[in-house]
């Protein structure tokens, strides 16, 4: 037998750590959602589909902004010590992820608000007309827009991983202790704003390509989801045991039904027999993929903050 | 350049509890929290099962990944014997160093810092040893510098078998247990 008691209680340590809370899955879900989507409209960017007037590249950063700004709020109000925030832009530490991410986010901004250049709000260019100017010269420069979708691509990327890196930095949870939760999270990332895209896209041909692409970013994912698990319970006795917190475990039912079922392969399901014209296209199973990436930074932050060096119950 | 430490005699150490109390009072701990507990570990089969009293507390290692991972620098390894503490006014509670610990070490002040054991280094750099060794009434707890080949923290590691936790985290923690 292995018995270990314990004098310790401090508050949200013992008896498991829960010091991350809704706001940390919010902020994870929004980044990739966010990063899905300056890969989406990047790559609209690059294809030149801007001299499409309902191109999504003209109103997806516009989106983003709002969520990129919603999801950095619910970030501050995870902060416990909030007044000091302003210490994140005193510094860069190499070393830190969180120091990473949070100049990253600092340079997305200019990205985003670079592309809104291509249609500004009419209130802006009437009281700054030289606005309407940098946006005609933008627009005559195939070239500069070309560059323009490749960085946002790749800034958009940079943000989605991020927030994977984020949590697998932390070596001491060892369901977070894998290399590829970058891209678990940056696909998802990418099959949700591909499904929101695809609901909201007034161009026919966005809307198809979108829901097809979706489909591909679903079936990677499932595959990523196995070769996370694989790598888990192939490594250490702790990251084995973290595993089964997801497979068997306390956060199994939610994960199998809410992440696997209803978040992938339901939705997949049912969009593979809408872009065979099977079925007619609906918001539901976007609306499910969408849902089932936010559940899945939900229990991934749980089960991750759950999972322990010391023996797991 | 000083490595400071503890080596912990788990044969002398009866559990009371008293480096808990001390280290509470010395350092104003708020209530519901610990910088320093007793772990009771029993390993074994009956009739021969094995019982390990230990004093635990901030490892304070040498590849601290709470250090490493601080996106701000609040904290950081302190000029005197590398002990890691936390700036508490740049300390901004993201928590990220509490879910990178893998002794859950640290914990979220009241006033909204991270806050943990700091080898009561006001008291050390006063001559004086922590409170909770100060106090220990079987003086199971020896606090020293594991860079002098001379000190008494390094010569009980030479006298006897020990062994330190969660080595495999690979983070070079600076207390040693006496088995």
């Amino acid at each position: 037998m292995n018995e270990i008691s314990t004098t310790r209680h401090s508050h949200l340590i013992d008896p498991t750590l829960h010091i991350w809370d809704w706001q940390i899955p919010v902020y994870l879900f929004l980044g990739g959602m966010v990063a899905g989507m300056m890969i989406i409209s990047g790559y609209f960017l690059f294809k030149g589909r801007h001299t499409e007037k309902h191109c999504s590249c003209y109103y997806l950063p516009y989106v983003s902004i709002f969520l990129l700004s919603l999801g950095m709020f619910a970030l501050f109000l995870d902060l416990e010590h909030k007044l000091f925030v302003w210490r994140l832009y005193t510094t860069f530490q190499i070393t830190s992820a969180m120091s990473w991410g949070s100049w990253i986010l600092i340079l997305i901004y200019p990205i985003l608000l670079v592309n809104i250049l291509m249609n500004p709000p009419k209130m802006l260019t009437d009281k700054l007309p030289i606005i309407s100017e940098w946006k005609k010269a933008l627009l005559e420069k195939q070239l500069w827009i070309k560059n323009l979708g490749v960085v946002t691509m790749f800034f958009g990327a940079g943000i989605g991983l991020y927030t994977g890196v984020l949590l697998s930095s932390l070596g001491a949870r060892p369901l977070w202790s894998s290399s590829i939760l970058w891209l678990l999270f940056l696909v998802s990332g990418l099959s949700g704003a591909a499904a929101f895209v695809h609901v909201i896209a007034k161009d026919e041909y966005e809307r198809v390509l979108l829901a097809k692409a979706d489909n591909a970013f679903l079936i990677i994912e499932l595959f990523v989801i196995m070769l996370f698990i694989v790598g888990l319970k192939t490594a250490t006795q702790v990251q084995s045991s973290a595993a089964d917190l997801l497979l068997t475990g306390s956060y199994a039912a939610e994960f199998w039904v809410f992440v696997i079922g209803l978040g992938i392969v339901i939705p997949l399901f049912i969009q593979l027999l809408a872009v065979n014209h099977k079925i007619h296209h609906t918001p539901l199973a976007p609306l499910m993929v969408i849902i089932g990436g936010l559940i899945l930074r939900f229990i991934i932050v749980a089960a991750g903050q759950y999972s322990h060096w010391f023996a797991l119950k | 350049m000083a490595r400071y430490g503890m080596v912990i005699d788990t044969a002398k150490c009866v559990g009371c509890t008293d480096c808990v109390i001390a280290c509470e009072t010395e350092n104003n701990v708020p209530e519901g929290f610990c910088r320093d507990w007793i772990k009771t570990e029993a390993n074994g089969k009956f009739p021969t099962i094995e019982l390990e009293i230990r004093s635990e507390r901030c490892n304070h290692c040498t590849d601290a990944p709470c250090v490493s991972c601080c996106p701000t620098g609040a904290s950081h390894f302190h000029d005197v014997g590398g002990v890691v503490l936390v700036t508490q006014d740049h300390c901004i509670g993201c928590k990220a160093c509490i879910a990178s610990c893998p002794y859950d070490a640290r914990y979220v002040h009241p006033e909204g810092y991270v806050d943990k054991c700091t080898f009561c280094i006001h008291r050390v750099e006063d001559g004086l040893d922590p409170a909770c060794v100060s106090v220990c009434p079987t003086h199971c707890m020896t606090f020293g510098d594991f860079d002098d080949p001379n000190s008494k923290v390094n010569k009980l590691l030479k006298s006897r078998r020990h062994h330190s936790l969660l080595p495999e985290a690979g983070t070079k923690p600076n207390i040693f247990y006496l088995i």
